[in-house]
């Protein structure tokens, strides 16, 4: 079944002096479970993309459908992490990632009688991104890759169907980021939720993803879907692997060609 | 001797100073008591007239800390009204830089008009002067909140009314509790603003009168008096602020 499904979508919005389309013509299928990274040169709509599934942004002409529904206004499905992990720093690192509990149903109506059962959820997935023990401790005291693992949990702590990541590992050194990829295929390979990954970062996309887009410049539209057939469980290593390299190329080439 | 003791010694030993070279000063140079009257004789008025001094000085603290009061209800208030939207935002701060800029001391004539002389005029022009900065600094706090933390609670099905008081609302406490020691300073230049024009008690009434019966080092002891009070309540909520928000001082020291 198709989790998202955009159907010749349309986003204009009002410029400076000019309405500016963001994206056109935009067709877009997500199967459920599947992780799809979604690449581009920069200003070509991602961000515009990840507000249009998450209904933060209702589409100019065209159709954006979430579990066969259509959307109308924020899904409440979803959970987001951005580059910024956004932590509140007057929150523990546990209360931060408690956050969703107290917004979705039915957890919020549940939160203040059963907040022990739920600290409890959030300390395991603490646990799983490697923040064991740091719950009690504030954003501050964490360092930049920890708080963008906690914010991975925020996001996935009310067990959403749907990941929506825009960039999220940008702003992160190069050891740090790979070992959050692989702190991400753990949780999907467990949770299996549907993943949409915004990123510049083609490694990182191909390491992960199923299904990789390309988005040509602006107006943004998908111009190379490319199905990333490398074995799982992935490791490190295959960064390496001489089709890994050539599927980077490949798509490098595509983008090159797209900035033109 | 440490340095922090140094440090802690540091305002205490700087005024002393100042009092020791304003004496020497009137005293080389023969300055009239009417023009500048020296430290020793400003504080023997001010123990001669301790009685008055102390009487009118708690009257001014009392309007003072009363139009402070009204002027924390209501800042808060406007400025939670105005920072619930961008739009309110944008239409109400030309308003409130206007209102801001009429200069409080032409507002007490109105004002006695309407409440007649005596306490009301000063906590109401004690109001007036420090609600501004409270307004604009609650505002701010609530208007400048990541648009993108704003997405992820959206996203999850919040509210508006969730986002104020998940974020929004906790976002602005320092902004608030930072706005609070300067209001309340300028509470004060309210009340004795309105003292000085149109009142029967406090400091600035003292001083008026003192002034017209030509007894200036009781003018200058009013204005001790009023610097002393103004450092104490700065003190208490620069002390307040310190310990409400200890995060917002953590994290702003990087990461």
């Amino acid at each position: 079944m198709n989790v998202v499904t955009f159907d010749n979508v349309r986003l204009d919005y009002a410029g400076a002096k000019a309405a500016v389309t963001a994206v056109d013509g935009l067709n877009l299928s997500v199967d459920e479970g599947e992780f799809v990274a979604v690449v581009g040169p920069s200003g070509c709509g991602k961000s515009t993309l990840m507000k249009l599934t998450t209904g933060l942004v209702a589409p100019t002409a065209g159709a954006v459908s979430v579990e066969g529904e259509l959307v109308t206004g924020p899904v409440k499905i979803a959970g987001m992490a951005f580059q910024n992990p956004n932590l509140l720093p007057w929150r523990t690192v546990l209360d931060n990632v408690l956050l969703p509990m107290e917004i979705v149903e039915p957890h919020r109506g549940r939160f203040r009688r059963d907040k022990a059962l739920y600290a409890q959820k959030a300390e395991a997935l603490l646990k799983t991104v490697g923040l064991d023990g740091f719950g009690e401790r504030f954003p501050w005291e964490l360092s930049g890759g920890m708080q963008q693992r906690a914010s991975l949990c925020r996001a996935l702590i009310h067990e959403p169907d749907l990941l929506m990541l825009d960039e999220p590992f940008a702003a992160l050194d190069a050891f740090t980021r790979e070992e959050l990829w692989c702190v991400l295929r753990d949780l999907w390979t467990r949770l299996k939720f549907t993943v949409i990954l915004v990123t510049h970062d083609l490694r990182e996309a191909v390491f992960l993803a199923d299904t990789i887009h390309v988005m040509s410049a602006r107006p943004g539209k998908i111009v190379m879907t490319k199905q990333v057939d490398l074995p799982r469980p992935r490791d490190l290593e295959i960064g390496f692997d001489p089709k890994f390299v050539d599927i980077v190329h490949e798509l490098r080439g595509k983008i090159a060609e797209v900035r033109q | 001797m440490s340095q922090a003791m140094i440090e802690r010694l540091a305002p205490w030993a700087f005024t002393l100073g100042l009092f020791v070279l304003w004496e020497l000063t009137v005293l080389v140079f023969d300055i009239s008591q009417f023009i500048l009257p020296a430290p020793s004789a400003i504080f023997s008025a001010m123990f001669e007239y301790r009685k008055p001094v102390y009487e009118n000085s708690l009257v001014t603290l009392w309007t003072t800390v009363a139009g402070f009061a009204l002027a924390v209800v209501f800042g808060v208030l406007l400025g939670l009204f105005i920072g619930w939207s961008r739009t309110i935002y944008r239409g109400l701060y030309p308003v409130m830089v206007g209102f801001n800029s009429i200069p409080k001391v032409a507002v007490v004539p109105i004002l006695v008009l309407w409440f007649g002389v005596g306490e009301i005029p000063a906590i109401i022009t004690a109001f007036l002067i420090s609600f501004f900065p409270i307004v604009v600094n609650v505002a701010t706090g609530l208007a400048t909140t990541e648009p993108e933390l704003e997405d992820v609670l959206r996203a999850l099905g919040a509210k508006k009314l969730d986002i104020m008081l998940k974020v929004g609302i906790p976002r602005a406490q320092p902004y608030f509790f930072g706005s609070l020691k300067v209001a309340i300073t300028l509470a004060f230049v309210g009340s004795v603003v309105s003292e000085t024009v149109a009142a029967n008690a406090g400091i600035g009434h003292m001083m008026a009168t003192a002034g017209s019966n030509f007894q200036i080092p009781l003018v200058f002891a009013g204005l001790i008096v009023l610097a002393v009070e103004g450092i104490a309540m700065y003190a208490l909520f620069a002390y307040i602020e310190s310990r409400t928000t200890k995060w917002a001082f953590r994290s702003s020291m990087g990461v």
